[in-house]
């Protein structure tokens, strides 16, 4: 087993990191930018290494850099978390080649997921079915129309080397096609230095449901259930759950069966995820495998009893795994809600800052999964992620109704934050009934959040009254500036607390008067 | 509505608030209070840890215990309420159960609070939300826009956000180019 582990990473996936390094016994070493010396993950480890300025590609971002710290800390292998390096290729073969372990996959696994055409070709081999469409980049318009023909539209075209919605364009009629093929081609080109662009068959509004895989350096591959990932904005994932509300066990048979087929196809090892789309007729497309652990990976732990940060570790040192799939059982149900530092009345804006006041939840069946604390200072360089907050229950109402419960508890005071939406999420009634697809969101946000309680109105205006009274102060300065919210406000905003001395000289004698 | 439940409490507890205005013990504190479009008039009293209230002249049995800073463990009858304030540049955040409120506490003695001028009318600025680069630049000075277009989109944290216009009118002024670093309140862009 490994002595010592760096995690190429920051945030609350270092933490997540370092405290599987700590169950194992194995010293962990963070490493750190210029505005993350007081991070969490930098207090937790054993030792850290500072790797450069705030901006990505000067520090996580950085092999060199990240490979020298290594060097330096004399570690045995590099976990390199979600996002940042996590899924490259030439990093991968970097510590190979220094000599280091890579907690994940081979380098040439990693290469032939990383390109969306080349992992269509491949599963088209090993039989997989996927989204009808091209295995390879459109050559021409005359194609294009050709294909688009033959699936039938609407059709969607996407990047090859594409992720975070760049680069794909939906197109419901011949019409429209060859100027979204054009500008998806120029937007390929200028986000990803290809202009690489296929087609699929577009499946309006469909089920993002994806296979957790765990497969060990010995060609042994499990799968350990669905997570249905269906609950995104803008493309990108906000509350995951497992098991899928529309998955029953003959179902997740054929997909997991699937998902070790596309490992197996890649020669794949380490824990990794197969993501499938699912339309209205419950057919399910290959759609594109993630070489790494996935932000979302703490409800298929709960749900299985499987550390996963665990188990990549123990492949990685070269471990069987000592489990089969008829070992694999699916008990109770767990939602995984993703607190991020954003403002939900505008528009969900990224809201970094100091976090003044931190009100964390527990109890039973909570797991936090955070990366911050009370005092910490949000940089604006990262991920506006802040913790997972996942919920466990016996099954799904149980899950639903501890997780409720613990978003009350939930409060994180100085800066915006999300934890409203999930309270609206968790109230739905198509989301409780289980009826989620990638539309949910955008047609839930659309409707009435509801009117405000009018008796919790007169207990807000109480307590606006007592807080005043005890100190607290908005920050007094010209009206003009403070509704254009210049930056010339003279006022600190948040100036705080000021004590309670300041009453005296407020206070008025009414009640002699009365 | 918030009037009928404070009278019922007010109502509930008759008795104590004869006892609280012949004791005279209190001194009172008045505010003017805005939540919700609405205006309120309170009146504090204090007594050590003890208070009194009056809620648009009705009295409200509340007790309130500070359990940590910003945060007040309220007992409003029987019913309790955790309470946390958040101060931003031009008023109070109040979160009861989950519920934020926006606040505006007007002291009339020192005249601290002021209302937000819903100002609709003359030039507007455009402000960075917080800090960021300029991406792309949407508009060009002297056109005309309406109210929600978008004027510049400003990427931060990884996300691509569109700043937009705040009344229809014409673009007077642009002050950033496309790869400007802004801080949070530059002046982006002027709309009259």
């Amino acid at each position: 087993m490994f002595k010592k582990i760096l995690i190429a990473n920051r945030g609350e996936i270092a933490v997540r990191v370092i405290r599987a390094c700590h169950e194992m016994g194995i010293a962990a070493v963070a490493v750190y930018s210029e505005v993350d010396r007081a991070a969490l993950h930098v207090r937790q480890a054993d030792e850290a290494c500072p790797i450069g300025a705030a901006t990505a590609s000067e520090s996580y971002l950085n092999i060199p850099k990240i490979l020298d710290a290594a060097k330096r800390s004399g570690v045995d292998a590099i976990h390199p978390g979600y996002g940042f390096l996590s899924e490259n290729a030439r990093f991968a073969q970097a510590c190979a080649d220094a000599g280091v372990k890579f907690i994940g996959p081979s380098a040439a696994a990693m290469e032939m997921m990383g390109s969306k055409t080349r992992a269509r070709q491949a599963m088209e081999r090993a039989g997989i079915a996927l989204v009808p469409g091209t295995a390879s980049g459109l050559e021409s318009f005359a194609q294009a129309e050709q294909i688009a023909a033959k699936v039938g539209y609407p059709v969607m075209l996407k990047a090859a080397a594409g992720g975070g919605g760049k680069g794909m364009r939906l197109v419901h009629t011949p019409k429209e096609l060859n100027p979204a093929l054009e500008s998806a081609r120029s937007e390929a080109e200028r986000a990803f230095g290809d202009d690489e662009v296929y087609m699929e068959k577009a499946i309006i509004n469909p089920r993002h449901i994806e296979m957790q895989v765990l497969a060990d350096e010995h060609g042994n591959a499990i799968y350990l259930g669905e997570r249905e990932c269906s609950i995104q904005r803008r493309h990108q994932k906000v509350l995951e759950e497992s098991p899928a509300p529309i998955v029953d066990s003959e179902m997740r048979r054929k997909m997991g069966e699937a998902a070790v087929r596309v490992a197996k196809a890649a020669g794949y090892s380490n824990a990794g995820t197969v993501e499938f789309l699912m339309d209205e007729m419950e057919n399910f497309f290959f759609l594109e495998m993630n070489t790494r652990l996935q932000v979302e990976h703490p409800v298929t732990e709960l749900v299985t009893g499987i550390d996963l940060v665990h188990w990549q570790i123990r492949i990685a040192a070269g471990e069987k795994l000592p489990f089969v799939q008829n070992d694999i059982q699916i008990r109770g149900h767990a939602i995984e809600c993703r607190i991020y530092a954003e403002d939900p009345d505008n528009n969900y804006f990224p809201s970094p800052g100091m976090i003044s006041l931190l009100m964390e939840p527990s109890g039973p069946g909570i797991r936090l999964d955070s990366g911050v604390y009370e005092g910490w200072n949000v940089p604006t360089d990262y991920d506006p992620l802040l913790a997972k907050l996942i919920g466990y229950g016996s099954d799904r109402v149980q899950a639903i109704g501890r997780l409720r419960r613990a978003l009350g508890e939930y409060f994180v005071g100085g800066i915006k934050n999300n934890i409203s939406l999930f309270r609206r999420i968790l109230h739905d009634p198509d989301f409780r009934a289980g009826n989620v697809d990638t539309g949910f969101l955008d047609t839930m946000l659309k409707k009435d959040s509801g009117q405000a309680d009018t008796k919790l109105s007169a207990v807000a205006v109480i307590a606006a009254g007592m807080f005043v009274a005890m100190g607290a102060t908005v920050s007094a300065s010209d009206p003009a500036n403070a509704a254009s919210g210049s930056k010339n406000n003279s006022g600190k905003a948040a100036s705080g607390w000021k004590g309670a001395a300041r009453i005296e000289a407020l206070r008025t004698n009414i009640g002699g008067n009365s | 509505m918030a009037r009928t439940f404070c009278g019922l409490i007010a109502m509930q507890l008759n008795a104590r608030h004869h006892r609280l205005l012949t004791s005279c013990g209190y001194f009172y504190m008045k505010y003017n209070v805005k939540i919700g479009g609405k205006n309120y008039q309170l009146e504090l009293g204090r007594d050590a840890a003890r208070w009194s209230c009056r809620l648009d002249g009705l009295e409200v049995d509340v007790d309130a215990i500070p359990v940590q800073p910003a945060v007040l463990s309220l007992r409003v009858g029987h019913e309790t309420y955790e309470v946390k304030c958040e101060c931003t540049a031009d008023h109070i955040q109040v979160w009861v159960r989950g519920e934020c409120y926006a606040a505006e506490v007007r002291d009339p003695r020192s005249l601290r609070a002021r209302t937000r001028a819903a100002d609709h009318h003359g030039p507007r600025k455009l402000t960075a939300p917080m800090s960021g680069k300029i991406v792309r630049v949407l508009t060009r000075e002297g056109c005309e826009v309406v109210a929600g277009a978008g004027v510049v989109v400003v990427e931060a944290m990884k996300m691509q956000n569109e700043i937009k216009s705040p009344k229809k009118g014409t673009v007077q002024k642009i002050l950033v180019n496309e790869g400007t670093a802004v801080n949070a309140g530059d002046v982006l862009a002027i709309v009259e």
